[in-house]
């Protein structure tokens, strides 16, 4: 890893240097701004960076080389599946006449296009045992917004407006509630019990006539199966509520059990995991979502539909139950060519082994670091895809934290797990192979894993002031949240 | 197997670790009734050779007309190195940089971005990217209804200037949490809000009033007066701006007296394809007096344990994984590797570039008015001035017109007749600096064409 921090941009910047083949020929600024009103004018030229393109090209190919991926590193991050982005679905998706389509272009300049995305639909039905798909939501929260609202829609459409609760387990990903808000439902937590099945004395108790309905994650993020699945949708839908499945996890049961086949009513998918898209630093997602039959009228719009050899998009007016438009266009459309590019490279056979080889690689990274000394949050389970590590003897015999081996994995060349998520199991580390990963790289990781345990009992300190090896040791959070510094400003700046 | 690298020695070993007898018996908790035996209904995989061939059939099929539809989304040349850096794996292949250490390149490129599009907008800070210009009107309107300190308003005006689908999307988003959305018309002279029907709302309880500019016919909007008029009415004001258009315009923070207090838009023609629609990202800027009340990831500067400067995620207590039903917004995954592409635009084409964008785009977009209008049957609809979009009347109708110059590969623009049927046949129609004089003339001799092959029909 390149050790050199870069500088600022902005300090590269000097007054008209320019990369001046990128600029239009024939501009005439002046004659432009004679047309705008003065009061409309801007009169300050907007702090951009003034340079060539070698030195943008330098700096931030200089800046990529500071970050961790999936292309350089293992990146067992929990919940997350850093699965392999393969290369073709990245340049299969960058032809020329796919990104100059114009959004409004009509359904006979995208025949392409359509077909690709209607195909995508009817392979997301099937790998999901869904009805009815919408490939509209751009990422897994916008997804899990899309169902939620698809539920209070339902309701409402039954004129049942008391139904304004949705109930959570407490090991939800954070958006769970997060989205019930923004839904306008009010958010109710149950308890799991010691097996990491959700508690259905609990459950049975919170269902009821304001029950809108449950979100759940199947395999949880506990990383097991909920096996009392069945009995969670005969209580939920008897009190009249509706299931959510939530798809963060759904690479675990890809080609083996389906999510409309457990009683699930409404799931997203989260393309960026389960199929391959890329996680780009922080999107773009895709969160497609998939309806039972009874909640098909209210996906949001638009839809692709076929007549006869010819798609088309079909909009509020064929769907006058919808709820509406998420995005101002369709949603992540590059993002969703390439997971389609990606399911027909895997077809059939590929995407049965996905859920397979994620969970044999999980299982086994399990197996070799319980052999090397790790406590497992759930060592009677099988592991789904991911299972749980807990530091909780380590932090009180040691003093060594879940943060701490986080941290020090950093400096072997490994991602950290995710940590400290699921809240409800204490010092934990939620560990996920994802399939595409091979036997000598979980290998590997588990020497690291032992090596830093080891480094636990005889070197706490090495541990506790890692990583060593970054661009930057760890990072002042509390100063950065009080002393707000979130844009660049010249040294001499008055600022 | 496609991306499984495993032997079968491999798997053998593996599960001899694991104490299993089978991959299968690893499924052995999920109840048995439950289980599937194939995925019969997705077709054989295809080798990467097999794919190219496909995917390139079906981008023949795509064509490459000639465009001149704008309406939220624009064609602009985007320099080469844009996409050869962003799609480099250590941008492409990272997750959100939650592990600071580890993520450095992308989290000072956030910074150094949240710098720009403060600076373009001229507000103070930026959080680091929405999912694409609808919905950051959605948020916008979210956040100004929990940063205003004096109004518990839910109302929010957003007039018929504002993108259609725009306000379809602020209600599909925040109507659910109670907001109302009420429109103001337009003047049919100059296209712009009509400030007569928006004095109706004086001395009401509203939130915030939302003022696009250039708005979606083009027009430009007096927002000096509208910001005022909106504040001295004890209104937030929402400013949803072109990012293209700012290095000419007078950027939101110098609007009216005291600026606009939130700022958004759709980030597209900062070096993002077109694409069919996404993926684009939405960017919003704000004062520091509301920064914690913006939703999304923020990035700021701090130093490590030695002292030496470094960047990280802050003021995450707005967000849901710390704050879960409490958070901002339920915002997590967003457009990170956009906002990536945008900020390597922005620093190859520079400020001089910029205006250079935006001085030619409108050049070209007047010279396209200039010789459409010489069609006979063809009038501009509004008089005042615009940006690089505009609105034509036809004597026709405009999709009969639209559809005869399709078949001569040109998209004449976009048909308004479904959002504003009260203009009768009316296109809005764009010209950005990808056009060229040639164009123009070939767009003009096909709708001469058009027009009379419709009127003979």
């Amino acid at each position: 890893m390149n050790q050199i921090l870069e500088k600022s941009i902005f300090e590269y910047s000097r007054s008209g240097r320019s990369a001046s083949v990128q600029q239009p020929p024939g501009a005439d600024v002046p004659s432009a701004v004679e047309k705008i009103p003065v009061a409309l004018r801007r009169s300050k030229a907007p702090m951009l960076p003034e340079v060539s393109e070698l030195d943008a090209v330098r700096h931030f190919t200089r800046l990529s080389q500071l970050n961790f991926s999936i292309d350089t590193n293992f990146y067992p991050l929990g919940s997350c599946t850093m699965k392999y982005n393969p290369k073709a679905c990245n340049q299969y998706a960058m032809l020329p006449e796919f990104l100059a389509r114009h959004p409004l272009a009509p359904d006979s300049q995208g025949q392409g296009f359509l077909s690709c995305m209607f195909e995508l639909q009817e392979m997301l039905k099937e790998v999901t045992g869904m009805k009815a798909v919408s490939l509209n939501p751009m990422a897994g929260a916008h997804g899990e917004f899309a169902g939620v609202a698809m539920i209070r829609a339902y309701h409402r459409a039954r004129g049942d407006l008391a139904r304004n609760e949705i109930i959570v387990p407490e090991a939800a990903h954070g958006t769970n509630p997060a989205t019930a808000t923004m839904c306008g439902c009010i958010v109710k937590e149950i308890p799991v019990d010691a097996q990491g099945d959700v508690d259905l004395d609990a459950l049975a108790k919170a269902v009821g006539p304001n029950t809108a309905g449950i979100m759940l994650t199947n395999p949880s993020t506990l990383g097991v199966f909920e096996r009392k699945i069945e009995q969670v949708a005969k209580l939920v839908h008897g009190a009249g509520g509706l299931l959510y499945y939530d798809g963060a996890n759904l690479n675990a049961i890809l080609g083996k059990v389906r999510p409309g086949d457990m009683g699930f009513d409404v799931i997203h998918m989260n393309l960026h995991k389960t199929f391959s898209t890329p996680h780009g630093g922080g999107g773009p997602g895709a969160g497609a979502v998939g309806v039972s039959a009874r909640l098909e009228p209210f996906l949001p719009v638009p839809i692709v539909g076929r007549e006869g050899d010819q798609y088309r998009w079909l909009s509020e007016v064929n769907r006058p139950q919808s709820i509406g438009r998420l995005s101002a266009f369709m949603g992540n459309a590059g993002v969703l060519l390439r997971a389609y590019i990606y399911m027909r490279m895997l077809g059939r056979e590929g995407m049965s082994r996905v859920g397979e080889y994620a969970t044999l690689n999980a299982n086994y990274v399990m197996a070799r670091l319980r052999q090397a000394g790790f406590d497992l949050a759930y060592p009677e389970r099988r592991a789904s895809h991911e299972f749980i590590v807990t530091m909780k003897r380590q932090a009180k015999d040691l003093n060594v934290t879940a943060m701490d081996i986080a941290k020090r994995l950093l400096d072997y060349g490994f991602h950290a797990p995710t940590t400290y998520f699921p809240l409800l199991v204490p010092e934990c580390l939620l560990i996920e192979p994802t399939e595409t990963e091979s036997r000598e790289t979980l290998d590997a990781f588990v020497v690291a894993m032992a090596t830093i345990l080891g480094e636990a009992e005889t070197d706490a300190n090495t541990l506790k002031t890692a990583p060593h090896t970054m661009p930057v040791r760890r990072l002042d959070d509390v100063r950065a949240a009080k002393q707000l510094d979130l844009t660049w400003k010249p040294v001499n700046s008055a600022a | 197997m496609p991306f499984i690298p495993h032997t079968e020695q491999d798997v053998r070993e593996m599960l001899a670790t694991i104490g299993a007898p089978s991959i299968d018996a690893l499924f052995d908790e999920i109840p048995a009734s439950l289980r599937i035996q194939g995925l019969d209904g997705i077709p054989e995989g295809l080798s990467e050779m097999e794919i190219g061939r496909l995917m390139s059939e079906r981008a023949r099929l795509d064509g490459r007309p000639l465009s001149f539809i704008g309406a939220g989304a624009y064609e602009h040349h985007i320099p080469s190195a844009v996409w050869a850096i962003t799609t480099r794996g250590e941008f492409y292949s990272a997750y959100t940089p939650y592990q600071a250490e580890a993520s450095q390149g992308t989290l000072q490129l956030i910074y150094e971005y949240q710098t720009m599009i403060s600076s373009l907008t001229g507000m103070e800070v930026s959080n680091a990217s929405l999912y694409d210009g609808g919905s950051a009107v959605a948020e916008a309107a979210l956040m100004a209804v929990r940063a205003h300190r004096k109004s518990k308003s839910l109302r929010v005006i957003v007039p018929s200037t504002v993108n259609p689908n725009y306000r379809r999307v602020a209600i599909s988003t925040a109507g659910n949490q109670g907001l109302r959305f009420e429109t103001v018309a337009y003047r049919r002279e100059d296209g712009c809000i009509d400030r007569e029907a928006l004095a109706a709302y004086a001395g009401q309880d509203i939130a915030a009033l939302v003022i696009q500019q250039p708005n979606f016919f083009g027009q430009l909007e007096d927002v000096d007066a509208l910001t005022d008029w909106a504040h001295e009415q004890g209104m937030l004001v929402i400013a949803v701006v072109n990012p293209t258009s700012l290095a000419l315009l007078k950027p939101p923070g110098d609007w009216g007296k005291t600026g606009a207090d939130i700022c958004v838009g759709e980030g597209q023609p900062l070096g993002v394809p077109l694409s069919s629609g996404g993926p684009y990202f939405g960017f919003m800027t704000t004062r520091m007096e509301y920064v914690r009340s913006m939703p999304g990831r923020i990035v700021g500067r701090t130093v490590d344990l030695d002292g030496k400067l470094g960047y990280t995620l802050t003021l995450q207590a707005r967000e849901q994984h710390i704050r879960r039903g409490k958070a901002t917004s339920n915002i997590c995954t967003n457009q990170g590797l956009l906002m990536t592409a945008a900020t390597i635009y922005m620093t190859l084409i520079g400020p001089q570039g910029l205006s250079k964008v935006a001085a030619v785009s409108m050049q070209r977009s007047g010279e396209l008015v200039e010789a459409l209008t010489q069609v006979k049957g063809v009038r501009a609809a509004f008089n005042g001035s615009r940006f690089h979009e505009a609105v034509l009347l036809l004597d026709r109708p405009a999709s009969a017109v639209l559809r005869e110059l399709e078949t001569q590969g040109i998209l004449g623009g976009f048909d308004l007749s479904g959002d504003y049927p009260e203009l009768g046949s009316a296109l809005l129609v764009c010209a950005t600096e990808t056009k060229t004089a040639g164009d123009i003339a070939r767009y003009a001799a096909a709708l001469g064409a058009a027009v009379q092959k419709v009127r003979a029909a």
